[in-house]
């Protein structure tokens, strides 16, 4: 007996749709969040996507916070750049409160920001090729990754969430080790970087899987919101650390790259060329490293060296200050944003005069952008559209907060 | 060729607002106009398709609270960019707390969709025309609207956290 047999010809010819679940916790999602995909064989019709599943209540939480213990939430939102988010949250404060950090703390600032950069195209790109199914540049790229944790630890003691400088500065001078390790790697980085270039970037195989896929136009990926590399992707070279540069970025020179067609390769090869041009920057920072300190004289919302507190009546006034969140803030609102891993990171503050933010809210580009993924990814196939995600660089922390 | 600056596009806003604008100022470099919610709409839709100020790209989109300020106890807050002009233009609407209600840009950017949801699950604000407003980070379930200044962030019933030992 045939399972047709029972049915009408407009039966048999109405579309059987799929149910698929991808996620929450699927190794392709890199994070917890669902897609629940109407399937058509293996051609995806419609998706319709769940967010929310790690939403730690950060703009709730700031309320409650003073404005230093507001760092270590920021670290949380991208945690593959950490720096970029607390370097932006602290540039943020110090908009707010007027202080100009001194120039050899900028320069800091953009090696570290540009180390994370790096790390997070890395990580980014390589899991490109893990979901393209090019295990081996993932098992070369992460030792490089290691190596920049290696930097952060050294220079602020953590690695992953790294809480790292403070507001007016950074909280100690870089030592001999810093530069011997960002030496090292700048020397050795690029050849290990070029390898993994050489297996992806015109490998036949990747290339099938990766062009004309996932593709969105300049004009749908504006409506959208995209920003950063996505966006750079489709060929809007929109960057913010040119657009309204921070911390010295106007002192550097550096590229834009764009793409053109905005699909999953172009994606890929933005993130590529900006880790060359990231080591570019890293480099001119090294060179013209200005001299002075890397603090501004802020002593109401920096921490004195703890010698000083000890021995000093104001250090230890100060620090007990700091401590208590008894440092005044003028009222006024900011917005800054800065160039994160995955595009514009903004942070809107509303200051009431309080010890905490009245209202503290963070532009996370993931979140914007991600809205855009059944667009992109309707009509394709679903091994597709797991390249497209993981090009997209969708990460859970920033899309929830 | 005029140059575009804050001041060029506020006497631009009133000509076309008159009265809608309620106020403009300049905060840290970002042109901040407060306008009534009925026009806010409408002057989203203006400054996107203005042939001069081009503001369009929509940067962000979220609420506040304000509890002391009776009969506008919330706020939208809008921020455009102009990528032609490098300008970013903070918009303000204020909205009273018995009727949280305000027209969704979502027609105009569809980056507002996701948005305006947290915008709605936070606050409770009702974005009137949006094609699926809904909880987005929250549990469907859940019957308040969490920032709300009135939802304390520590459980209440403590009593070995006392305030004032924290400065708070």
């Amino acid at each position: 007996m045939n399972e047709f047999e029972d049915k009408s010809i407009e039966q048999l010819e109405e579309p059987q749709y799929n149910t698929l679940n991808l996620g929450p916790t699927h190794p392709a999602t890199h994070g917890i969040f669902q897609n629940i995909l109407k399937m058509d064989g293996e051609i995806i019709v419609d998706a319709e996507q769940t967010v929310g599943y790690i939403h730690r209540a950060f703009e709730k939480i700031a309320e409650r916070r003073p404005y230093y213990q507001i760092t270590t939430l920021t670290d949380r939102l991208n945690y593959c750049s950490s720096p970029i988010n607390n370097m932006g949250w602290h540039m943020t404060v110090e908009k707010l409160i007027g202080v100009e950090v001194p120039k050899r703390a900028q320069y800091m600032r953009v090696i570290i920001m540009e180390l994370a950069r790096i790390a997070d195209h890395l990580v980014c790109n390589a899991v490109v090729g893990v979901d393209s199914g090019a295990l081996t540049g993932f098992t070369y790229l992460f030792q490089w990754r290691e190596k920049i944790y290696d930097i952060y630890e050294q220079i602020c003691g953590a690695r992953l969430t790294t809480n790292i400088g403070r507001i007016g500065g950074l909280e100690r001078d870089f030592n001999d080790e810093v530069y011997k390790k960002i030496k090292a790697f700048l020397a050795e980085f690029p050849k290990a970087f070029k390898e993994f270039s050489n297996l992806l970037e015109r490998n036949r195989i990747f290339y099938d899987r990766v062009v004309n896929t996932g593709a969105i136009t300049a004009e749908k990926a504006m409506a959208y919101g995209f920003t950063g590399p996505n966006l750079r992707a489709a060929g809007v070279d929109y960057d913010v650390r040119v657009m309204n540069p921070y911390s010295s970025y106007e002192d550097f020179e550096f590229t834009i790259p764009v793409g053109e067609k905005g699909d999953t390769y172009d994606r890929f090869m933005v993130r590529q060329q900006e880790i060359w041009e990231s080591l570019n920057i890293i480099k001119q920072a090294l060179d013209n490293m200005p001299q002075g300190k890397w603090y501004a004289d802020v002593p109401e919302f920096y921490l004195p060296p703890k010698e000083d507190v000890y021995n000093k009546m104001e250090a230890l006034i100060y620090h007990f200050k700091i401590v208590m969140g008894e440092s005044d803030v003028p009222k006024g609102e900011v917005y800054h944003a800065v160039e994160g891993g995955n595009g514009e990171l903004g942070f809107y503050l509303i200051s009431d005069g309080g010890r905490a933010p009245f209202r503290l809210h963070f532009r996370r580009p993931c979140f914007i952008y991600y809205q855009a993924y059944p667009e992109m990814i309707k009509g394709g196939m679903l091994s597709d559209a797991i390249l497209t995600m993981s090009s997209m660089n969708v990460i859970a922390g920033e899309l929830d907060a | 060729m005029t140059t575009i600056n804050n001041e060029y596009i506020v006497n631009k806003v009133q000509q076309h607002f008159g009265n809608a604008l309620k106020e403009a100022s300049e905060s840290y470099g970002i042109l901040n106009i407060e306008i009534s919610a009925e026009k806010a709409y409408a002057l989203i839709d203006w400054f996107k398709h203005d042939s001069e100020i081009k503001a369009s790209f929509l940067t962000d989109v979220c609420g506040a609270q304000f509890p002391d300020l009776v009969g506008k106890e919330f706020c939208v807050i809008y921020h455009l960019h102009s990528f032609i002009n490098n300008i970013r233009i903070r918009i303000k609407a204020f909205i009273p707390k018995d009727n949280p209600t305000i027209a969704s840009i979502t027609p105009l950017f569809p980056a507002a969709n996701w948005q305006e949801r947290e915008t709605f699950d936070f606050y409770g604000i009702v974005f009137v025309g949006h094609p699926n407003l809904k909880r987005i980070v929250n549990v469907d379930e859940m019957d308040y609207f969490p920032l709300r200044k009135e939802y304390p962030l520590e459980d209440g019933t403590r009593t070995d956290k006392e305030d004032k030992y924290f400065g708070r």
